[in-house]
């Protein structure tokens, strides 16, 4: 014996005993003090999750029509999963595919690969268990044959995939307005919370228009199916399935019928306008809304098809979209277009003239020029009218008339704060009502894009100065006290470009000069006058409707405030401008022969000159004259006055909504469907009683 | 030192003389060697051997047959304690005779190995194919005819010194580089670290002066900062040693069996899943569950509580082991059971270990838990030799 050997033994005893406590620490550490955080881990082990996406909602017009509906377009795709349990990994299947689909190997091979940091397009950015569509509208005859010759192609199938389709009802597109669909951004994402496939061909999200505002309803619930699997991604039972629920449709106010006749009236228009030698008149907007804040039609020229969009657009095709070239098709004119609106303005006028207490029964001058403040302005070009009342002013579209209200009030409303460098000088008289007429503000339409036009006021153009003087335009550096036109506006600009000088005033009041709205605030605020001085935040959407028929929910314009215009005074413009399209009125001429005692048009032409360009062409106008139901803004930018394009557009657009002088009537009697359109779970749709329609 | 009385009548051996009574009667005798057995050291064993079999039932659930796993397994832990029961019977010189003949044929079954009747499983060529489907592990034995040989050589100093000099440490070394090297041809990682392991764990148990010790101590640390700058070993040798330690970094490759099998422990928390009710078995989320990982399957569905038991009774086999080793009459039967101590100790570390990311992930079974005919018959031999130990030590005080 050695006794060495038992004091070494001892040590031995100790090392043994420090292993297993370290063992044992370590399995306590692991089971006990981390154990949920292990669970969660071995969850996410053993579950793999397949999303099937859900079947968007339709886009109905307010009949039933839909202008946005589902096509079927027949998709292959491949399940890796079970590919990979085939022998030879899945390849000869791939390769009989390839041949099948006139596909080439490698690209098949390359279309279900799992994209990576190394690998790029082609490739497959979702889950592996996902099924990866490796071709889209496939023909019927290949479909059948895939899956009847299951044998032959395990793991991949053949599936009806609903793609958006747009069916034009009576040519009706309002492209702008329905928007389009995108991939969904990774933003996005983040804020949806949504189960996505990670693949941007089936991730569709609304990325414009009513797709957009109205995405949550529209897009359902995608399905979800768990499934447990093996360590070798083979799959061992469903754990939980979910199927996909489709999206709701929506119900808008759109007549299908009108809106394609309101895009033929805009394009023909703008198509007369250029034969009559306004080449630069390619664009347009027309809105037809009613008093009470729908919208009935809107239309933006040029438009293009939305289609472009469905299975992924092309670069060239983006470019035709947002191009100069091309007019920009994708802006939509009537709520992202900011225009001069040139004498349709003069509501708001003298709206403001009769709050800062100028009489309606009082005559005012209509000289062939008046003089503000050292500067001649004229009456465009029109001799000396004499004297007038207030709703003569209106009927001829005097501007003189408006330049000396505009400078009286101007001279009396605190003219300190005119130099003051702040923004938070008080808002003009004049400037004050035609902001509370809606002006200068986003109306809050149920469409992403919308301008909010701009309106001199103080603070406007304290920010304007701002943003240019030194800085954007820059207009200290550009300006000479003595060079060209535009230089020396611009070194007036850049000194005085702060100040609210009389000019800007007498300009503004005949909606000129810093003042740009969009048709839809335009008709917004006729609206408004129209229908006794309520302004409503305008509304496309009238209803969302579930597959089952149910209403989830209604959408009602809702009312932004009250005009602080007496009803009277209201009532005296509105009588004002029922004269404009008759007798002496601006737009007589346009009107002549208008079956008026069926329907009586009131409008107000304006025509706004716009620097270095032609003007731009306007009519705001409402019917009947009494009670009025109907709004009807149309705006034709590079073309002439507003009496010559506008109005006659518009005459166009009564024509069709009330079926006069040989028209169809699109609203029968000028009446809106009552109700909304029925829609059964079966998924047809009838269009409310009464009212012929699909 | 003083290892307490025992109330024998004879001081004869039962090895010797009584040829005519009848085996049960020999059995319940005064002087039966199984009223001299360790039972604590044999009910641990069984105990680890059933749990074992149950867990190995539950490992096999995604496969085709667990029924028959169970069933082999049973037969395994039968017929190892039927091995044990027979080696305990034989008197521990006559062991010493056989030890010999142990590492010989542990190192011929290495060899046949490595001809072409080796059968490869999982990369490591470690099996020889028996008639009828069975097959042979040959490292297995090669385990405890290395211990047994070391002790021989240890236990009885041929030329009558009273300490082991550097020239028997050398002889053992010379013994343990065959089948360290044979190890090596297979290639079975583990058992090489563990052999080499023991061997040291032997020399230095062995009394050889510290001196040496520690000279072998460093020279072992130069050879293994040796292999690694030399590149000694296969790149897929050097990525499984060092991959334990950031598996994320490749966690479908080298890392997949240590972060999955935490997952599977770590999962199980205090109580586990309950047996056969572990969903990451189910799935078999780490290969060889039922062998080399059978702690994955203990963590998952017993818990800490069950991984705890498994522990403790591994650690009543090794500190019986070591008691065994300290009583032991003479030096032959301190270093076999301090041996068999030193491998049970280690190779439970290294298996228990690798398991829960501490160790490196090397081919070794847990003893008397994983799946496995020949770890199962190599442990129970040792186990015997002990149990032959502990009854010989009043005998040869």
């Amino acid at each position: 014996m050695i006794p060495a050997s038992h004091r070494r033994l001892i040590v031995l005893y100790a090392i043994v005993a420090a292993l297993l406590i370290s063992l044992g620490g370590r399995l306590w550490y692991l089971q006990v003090m981390n154990g949920q955080s292990y669970v969660r881990l071995a969850v996410q082990d053993q579950t793999q999750t397949v999303i099937t996406p859900a079947v968007r909602g339709q886009i109905l017009d307010d009949a039933g029509l839909p202008m946005v509906d589902n096509a079927s377009s027949l998709v292959v795709t491949v399940n890796m999963m079970n590919l990979a349990a085939q022998s030879d990994g899945g390849t000869g299947v791939l390769h009989r595919l390839a041949h099948l689909l006139g596909m080439s190997d490698k690209l098949l091979t390359e279309k279900v690969r799992l994209c990576n940091a190394q690998v790029t397009q082609p490739c497959w950015p979702g889950s592996p268990y996902q099924p990866i569509p490796v071709a889209d509208h496939v023909p019927d005859s290949i479909a059948v044959q895939i899956m009847q010759d299951h044998a032959q192609y395990p793991g991949v199938s053949a599936g009806v995939n609903p793609v958006a389709r747009y069916p034009q009802p009576n040519g009706a597109n309002p492209a702008q307005v329905l928007g389009y669909l995108g991939p969904i951004t990774a933003q996005q994402m983040k804020q949806q919370h949504l189960p996505t496939t990670g693949f941007s061909g089936v991730d569709l999200v609304g990325q414009a228009g009513l797709e957009q505002q109205y995405n949550q309803a529209l897009q359902g619930t995608p399905g979800q199916q768990v499934l447990s699997v093996n360590s070798a991604g083979q799959q061992l039972g469903v754990i939980r399935n979910t199927a996909p629920t489709t999206g709701n449709d929506l119900v808008t106010s759109i007549n299908a019928r009108l809106q394609g006749d309101v895009q033929n009236v805009l394009s023909s228009t703008i198509r007369k306008a250029q034969l009559q030698g306004n080449t630069h008149a390619t664009t347009g907007a027309a809105i037809v809304m009613t008093t009470g804040g729908r919208v009935v039609a809107m239309a933006s020229a040029p438009s293009y098809n939305p289609s472009v969009w469905t299975g992924g657009i092309s670069q060239k095709q983006y470019r035709q979209l947002v191009g100069k070239a091309t007019g920009v098709p994708i802006l939509n004119r009537v709520t992202q277009g900011e225009y001069a609106p040139g004498s349709t303005f003069k509501i708001t006028s003298t709206a403001a003239a009769v709050k800062a207490g100028y009489s309606l029964s009082g005559t005012y001058n209509c000289p062939a020029s008046y003089n503000v403040a050292g500067h001649n302005f004229l009456n465009d070009g029109q001799k000396s009218l004499g004297q007038m009342s207030m709703h003569e002013a209106l009927v001829i579209s005097c501007d003189t008339v408006f330049y000396e209200l505009a400078y009286g009030i101007y001279q009396h409303d605190h003219t300190r704060d005119n130099v003051v460098v702040s923004p938070k000088a008080p808002m003009q008289e004049m400037q004050k009502m035609e902001v509370a007429w809606g002006f200068g503000r986003a109306p809050g339409i149920d469409l992403p894009e919308q301008g909010a036009g701009s309106i001199p006021t103080r603070e406007w153009l304290y920010y304007l100065w701002k943003g240019n003087a030194h800085t954007g335009q820059n207009w200290c550096k550009y300006g000479r006290a003595n060079g060209t036109y535009v230089q020396q506006i611009e070194y007036q600009d850049c000194h005085y470009g702060n100040v609210w000088e009389p000019g800007m005033a007498a300009i503004a009041a005949i909606g000129q000069g810093y003042v740009a709205v969009t048709p839809l605030q335009l008709a917004n605020a006729y609206a408004a006058l129209a229908n006794g001085g309520r302004l409503y935040s305008p509304r496309i959407g009238e209803a969302i409707i579930s597959p089952t028929g149910q209403v989830v929910q209604k959408v009602k314009p809702p009312l932004i405030r009250r005009l602080p215009v007496a009803g009277s005074t209201l009532a005296y413009i509105r009588d004002a401008l029922a004269g404009v399209t008759t007798g002496a009125g601006t737009a007589a001429g346009a009107f002549s022969g208008f079956p008026r005692s069926k329907v009586c048009v009131a409008g107000k032409t304006g025509t706004a000159e716009v620097f270095n360009s032609s003007v731009t062409s306007v009519f705001a106008s409402f019917a009947p004259c009494t009670n009025p139901k109907y709004v009807v803004v149309v705006m034709i930018p590079n073309s002439n006055y507003g009496a010559e394009v506008a109005a006659p557009a518009a005459r166009q657009i009564y024509d069709d909504i009330y079926g006069l002088e040989g028209h169809k009537a699109a609203l029968p009697g000028g009446n809106l469907p009552r109700g909304l359109p029925k829609i059964s779970s079966s998924g047809s749709i009838t269009a409310p009683a009464g009212y012929g329609g699909s | 030192m003083n290892l307490g009385t025992r109330d024998y009548t004879s001081p004869r051996s039962p090895s010797f003389g009584q040829k005519r009574r009848s085996l049960v009667l020999r059995a319940v005798a005064k002087d039966s060697p199984l009223r001299r057995y360790d039972w604590v050291l044999l009910a641990a064993v069984v105990a680890l051997s059933l749990i074992g079999t149950l867990l190995v039932y539950s490992a096999t659930q995604p496969s085709a047959d667990p029924r028959s796993y169970l069933i082999k397994q049973l037969i395994n832990v039968a017929l190892g304690v039927i091995l044990m029961v027979v080696v305990s019977l034989l008197d521990y010189r006559q062991i010493r005779l056989l030890a010999p003949f142990v590492y010989l044929a542990a190192v011929l079954g290495l060899l046949v190995v490595l001809s072409p009747l080796g059968s490869t499983v999982s990369g490591a060529k470690a099996w020889i194919n028996l008639p009828a489907g069975f097959q042979v592990e040959p490292s297995e034995f090669a385990k405890i005819g290395l211990v047994l040989v070391i002790a021989v050589v240890f236990g009885e100093l041929r030329d009558g010194g009273r300490v082991p000099g550097p020239k028997h440490a050398a002889g053992v070394l010379a013994l343990a580089v065959i089948p360290v090297v044979l190890v090596e041809r297979e290639p079975a990682l583990g058992v090489l670290i563990l052999l080499l392991l023991m061997t040291f764990g032997m020399i230095a148990l062995s009394g050889l002066r510290l001196r040496w010790v520690a000279a072998l101590t460093a020279a072992g640390l130069l050879a293994v900062v040796a292999v690694f700058q030399l590149h000694l070993l296969r790149s897929y040798q050097l990525d499984r040693l060092t991959s334990f330690l950031h598996p994320a970094a490749d966690p479908t490759g080298t890392g997949y069996e240590t972060i999955h099998s935490k997952i599977m422990i770590g999962s199980g928390g205090m109580f586990g899943t309950g047996l056969l009710h572990g969903p990451l078995v189910t799935a078999s989320f780490v290969p060889n569950q039922q062998t080399d990982f059978i702690v994955s399957v203990a963590g998952e569905e017993l818990g800490f509580v069950g991984c705890a038991v498994i522990i403790l009774l591994l650690a009543v086999v090794i500190f019986r082991a070591l008691r065994i080793a300290a009583r032991a009459d003479d030096q032959f039967g301190l270093l076999v059971a301090s041996g068999i101590a030193l491998w049970f100790g280690l190779q439970a570390f290294i298996n228990i270990g690798m398991t829960i990311g501490i160790m490196p992930v090397t081919g070794l079974p847990l003893p008397f838990v994983s799946y496995g005919g020949s770890a199962m018959f190599a442990d129970m031999i040792a186990v015997g030799v002990l149990q032959s130990v502990h009854r010989r030590h009043p005998v040869f005080r």
